[in-house]
This record gives C-alpha cells, structure tokens and sequence, in this order.
C-alpha cells in the first residue's frame, strides 16, 4: 500500500522538539557565538529547519523513491538518454575504501592505484575513439562540449587563425548544447540542414563551408538513430578548409568496438560515461564528461592528466629494458609511477582536482568487466533491440526516417494526431499506467509529434514485445482517456506552464 | 487581423505591411499552426526596439515546455516597437495569434524579401503538408 502521509513535506511534519538524535550535555564550558564570530557572520534569526524523527525522514525519502519510475524497477526507453541498466558491481567497486575514502590532496605517492586506474581509462577511452589523447576533467557531457571547443580555439589561436575561423557548423537536430557550447566558447554557430532520413543537407552544408570554420560539431550516429551516410565526406571537406571535427559522443553506446570516431575523421569527442558505460543517472553523484583528442590539439588538453613513467628510470629508458612480467617479478605497477601534470599549453583546469572520479571508476568498472569484445556485443545488441522495436512499432507509428537505425529510433505520432487527435504527449503519459518509463517525446524537432524509443541492450524479446503490444493497444484508446493520462501515478499531470514561468521551490516558511 | 490578409515565411511568422509615413512598417508575428505546433509557452525573449534585422534570421525566441525555438525576422528593417505586454500574458499567442499576440514591429529598409513571402492559401497548403 502506497503510504502517502510521510510523503507530505517535512515542514507540515515538523513539530517543535522533535530530533533525530539527542547528543549529551556538552562537557566544555559553551561560549555564545557573538563572542566567537565577527557581527557580519552572524545570522539574524536561526535558520527555519524542520524538526523530525530519524524514521520520519527516513520514510519521507523512501516513499518518495518508490514514486518514481527508475532503470531499476521499469523498462525506461528514454531516447537520447541511454537510460541503461547499471550493474551493481559498479557500485560495489566505487565504493571501496581504497577509492572511496581518498582526499584529493593527498600526496600522489599515496594514491599510485587511483592514479593507476585513471592513467588506465584515459587509455582506454583514447582507443575506444580512436584519438591520442583524453582528459577526465569535465565534469558532464556539455562541458566536455564547451572544454573540447576551448581547445580548438586554443590550438586556432596558436596558428594565428582565431580571427579569421569563428564559425562552428551545427546540423538541426543536434542536442541544444551544442550550439550553446560554441557560442560561450566564442564562437559564432551556424545551423545546417538535415534531410528526412536525418543525414546533413549535403547542398546546405558546402553552402555554409568556407575559411571561415573552426569547428563542425555532429553527433554520430545522430539524433534519428542513423549513422551520418557522408560522414567521411564531411569529415574530409572540413579538413580541407582547415576546420576540425568534433565528435557529440552522446551516441556511443551504438558503436563502441564497431567504428571509432578517430577513423572516421573526428579530432575531437566527448564521452558520456553515465550513457554508454552504465554510470548511474544523476542518482549517483556527480557526472563526468571525458574528452579525447587527436594527437596535435593534446597540448591545449585542460590539465591535470595523470602520466606514467618508469620508476627510477630516466625518461627516455624504454619500457622493453624491463624484465617483462611475471608472477614472480614485482607487479608490473610497481614499475611505474604515475603522477598529474599539466599539458604544455593546456587551457587550464576546468573542474578541481581529476574530475568527478565516482563515475569514472564505475565507467572504468563496466569497460573491464565486458572487455574489447563485450562492448562490441553491447553496441551490437543495443543496435538489434532497438531494430527490432522498430518493425513492430513502424506499422503503427510511422519511423521517417526508414526501416533501419542504430541504437534509437524517432516515430512520428502527427498521423494519430491527425486522425484522432492523440498528441505524443498523450500517449506518452499514458505508457505510465501501464508501467512504462515513457520514451522521448518532441525531440528532435525535425520529427513533428516524436516519439523517441531508445531500449538498450540489456532487455529482453519479451520486454520488447510487451511494450510494442501496449504502444499498439494504447494508440486504439479512446483520445478522452490519452488526454487525461496518467490515470494511476500519484500525481496525474504537472502544470508544466506554471512550473516554468513560476518556479518558486521554496516551502513557504511557517 | 485577418489570417487570410497577411503573408507568411516558411518558418511560420506572419506579416502584416502597412504604409507609416511614407516607411513600410511589418507588424510580426507568429502563426496559429506554429503556435499549436509549439505547444504550450512559457517564455518570450523579445527583440530590441533599434534592433537591426536581417530577413531570414533569428530576432527572437520562444520557449515552450518542449523547446527553445527561434523566431525568424520575416523582412530586413529596423525594430521600432515591440508588444512589451506580451511576456507577461503569453496565452494571447494562442487566444489571438495575429492580434492581440503581434510580437514586433519592424521598418522595411529591403523589400526584396517581401516577395519570397506566402499568401494564406500557400500558406496553408504548406501546413497541410507539414502536418501530414
């Protein structure tokens, strides 16, 4: 039984006197806080919080959780967002006192097997993309955007370009972060079509390329779950003009061991290791945003990186001077020791310390767990499940784009709209009744009444079949019952006009 | 205003030219198809009045609970007057789109543009087809 009266705000449960804990009397004479701080550290009055027992808050939380629809309790075919399934081992090695109890000012001499394993996924990232180079620092997907962009005009600025290259091309339906990357990056952004299937507007494109480039930014495969057909073409003609590439990983999880964005000519990506490597969704911490890059804009990368180098060696002793390893031998860590430095000409920090090392290790932990050809199998079976929902779905709700995509793909709802008035958003919520996380819906804007639908790799025939069937059975209802969706969640629809113009979050205070 | 009156661009605003003291002055705004697309609004980012605009470039933009979406200017000129009232009552976009719901006020100084402009009965034709 759903217990909603703990779910009422911990201000309406308060009561006067009521604690969590009860401390002893204190032992040292207790000196007033005025004698202690200077006046203009002193508040006013105390601040209003409200009084409640331990159990209290602790089902206040609880309940609320359970009113929320997670990866771990429902199938979540959240487009674009890759809400995959995050296995608990992650959890279980981010949380190991080695990892979990360090400061970051400790000594790098007493961290040698956190800096390991960082040193170690900035390998690994830098050979899942093909790129020389990676810098954990950012601390999300966007801001590895806007860190990336820095480093282009870093390295333009070091050739004497910055002047003459302030463009960044964008096709239509990139994410919004992308142009708003480039332009607090500085630069000017400059939209370029795509067609009906998703691909770049050729025509459109070659119309807006000049000497003017710094930076054409795409997300490969792209919004629409397809992989750019002209990509290297693009590629090849920025290059020409002396432009970069740069890579939106958001889509990784569709190619990982397949193809890297370093082969088909991008000099630039980020990763989101909460998407493609099964870091938790906002729950679990603070993001990450990787970037990798080609080996000549690795001097501008935001610093620290972790380096490693031969213990008691010179720097140019060679790695193959060393008795290889063996069981008997010291652990060939114990060779090496690794450290944070700054790239030469790097733009600076962008985040304190490493980055947001939480994720990281649980990214790190999903990459050792499937090795080279388990992520493969991932991108393979992301790509097959997300095929396979879209034969059924297609007859329904029809997919502009085609009959084939990778990791997603983006139905249109406006002949339903058309025909019997159902919005995307209607049957969108109403996927809530019967215990679905609702897919993507109004993005990309290319697609009118989209419904973005995104499985991932873990789920099963069944799971596809039965979410095909309710799709199906939900578009046959009656329009009253679509518009008045969800009938069954504790709260129905959200004044999402008010939320936005409104957005007071503040509990009045007593 | 008549919709069956105005022009219209591709990207759904509308266009109405009235001769002001020997000037073409554009009132502006967008469609009822664009607004029912938008779906419901929450933001308007008005342009400046003195603003230079350039037809076929974004002078503005609306936000709804979907997206942020670009108003493009539908002629080159110079804004002189902006619907000040209308960020704070939104819901006349959708009560009254071509005329409590105007968002600017622009001074042609290139007509070319004026000629890449739709009648109503394209207009809709383009609607009909974009809604399919």
């Amino acid at each position: 039984m759903r217990n909603t009266r703990d779910t009422q705000l911990l201000f309406d449960l308060s009561k006067p006197g009521r604690r969590a804990a009860r401390l002893p009397a204190c032992d040292v004479p207790e000196r007033p806080p005025e004698e202690l701080l200077p006046a203009g550290a002193i508040a006013a009055a105390a601040p209003a919080l409200p009084e409640v027992t331990e159990p209290q808050i602790v089902r206040h939380y609880v309940n609320l959780s359970t009113q929320n629809m997670s990866v771990d309790t429902h199938f979540y075919p959240l487009g674009s967002c890759t809400m995959k399934y995050n296995p608990k081992r992650n959890e279980r090695a981010a949380a190991m006192p080695g990892f979990a109890d360090l400061h970051p000012l400790q000594p790098a001499e007493t961290i040698q097997g956190m800096l390991h394993v960082l040193y170690e996924m900035q390998q690994y990232l830098s050979e899942i993309s093909g790129l020389a180079a990676c810098s954990l620092q950012p601390a999300a997907g966007a801001h590895g955007e806007y860190a990336a962009l820095l480093v282009a005009a870093a390295y333009f600025r070091d050739m004497g370009q910055s002047e003459q290259r302030k463009r960044v091309l964008v096709p239509d339906n990139a994410h919004g972060t992308n142009p708003a990357s480039a332009v607090m990056a500085g630069f000017d952004t400059v939209a370029v079509k795509t067609l009906k299937n998703g691909g770049v507007d050729m025509a459109d494109f070659y119309a807006k390329l000049d000497d003017r480039i710094a930076v054409f930014m795409i997300t490969n495969p792209n919004t629409v779950g397809i992989f750019e057909p002209a990509m290297r073409e693009l590629a090849d003609a920025v290059h020409q003009r002396g432009g970069l590439v740069y890579l939106d990983g958001a889509n990784m999880n569709a190619i990982l061991g397949v193809t890297r964005p370093g082969d088909f000519g991008a000099d630039m990506q980020h990763y989101n290791p909460h998407k493609t490597f099964s870091g938790p969704h906002g729950g679990g911490g603070p993001g990450a945003g990787p970037i990798c890059v080609t080996k000549r804009l690795a001097p501008y990368l935001p610093g620290p990186v972790v380096e490693k180098e031969l213990r008691g060696a010179s720097c140019e002793a060679r790695e193959d001077e060393i008795a290889p390893f063996s069981p008997l031998s010291p652990r060939n860590s114990q060779l090496h020791r690794y450290s944070l430095t700054s790239p030469p000409k790097s733009i600076g920090r962008v985040r304190s310390f490493v980055g947001n090392v939480g994720v990281l290790l649980r990214a790190y932990c999903y990459i050792r767990t499937h090795g080279p050809d388990g992520l493969r199998a991932v991108s393979e079976n992301a790509v097959l499940n997300a095929n396979y929902l879209l034969s059924r779905v297609k007859h329904f709700l029809p997919v502009p784009q085609g009959d084939r995509c990778m990791h997603e793909f983006v139905a249109s709802g406006s002949r339903l709209k058309a025909e019997r008035g159902v919005a995307a958003m209607d049957v969108a919520k109403r996927l809530l009744d019967f215990g679905y996380h609702a897919p993507t819906v109004y993005f990309p804007l290319t697609v009118p009444e989209a419904i973005m639908v995104e499985p991932t790799e873990t789920e099963s025939k069944e799971t596809l079949d039965a979410f095909a069937e309710t799709l199906f059975r939900i578009t046959g209802e009656d329009p009253q019952l679509l518009h008045e969706a969800p009938h069954t969640t504790p709260i129905s629809r959200p004044d999402e006009v008010q939320a936005a113009r409104q957005p007071t979050l503040c509990c009045p205070v007593f | 205003m008549k919709p069956a009156d105005l022009l219209y661009a591709k990207t759904h605003e509308w266009v109405a030219v009235a001769d002001e003291g020997g000037a073409k002055v554009a009132t502006v705004g967008i469609s009822a198809f664009a607004v029912e697309a938008l779906t419901d609004l929450v933001f308007i980012e008005l342009p400046k009045v003195g603003a230079r605009v350039q037809a076929e470039q974004p002078f503005c933009e609306v936000e709804s609970v979907k997206a942020v979406s670009d108003v493009y200017a539908p002629v080159t000129g110079e804004v002189v007057e902006v619907n000040a009232r209308l960020p704070d009552r939104l819901e006349v976009l959708s009560s009254d789109p071509y005329g409590e719901g105007w968002i600017a006020k622009i001074r042609i100084s290139d007509e070319s543009n004026l000629a890449k402009l739709m009648n109503y009965a394209a207009y809709q034709k383009q609607c009909a087809e974009e809604g399919a």
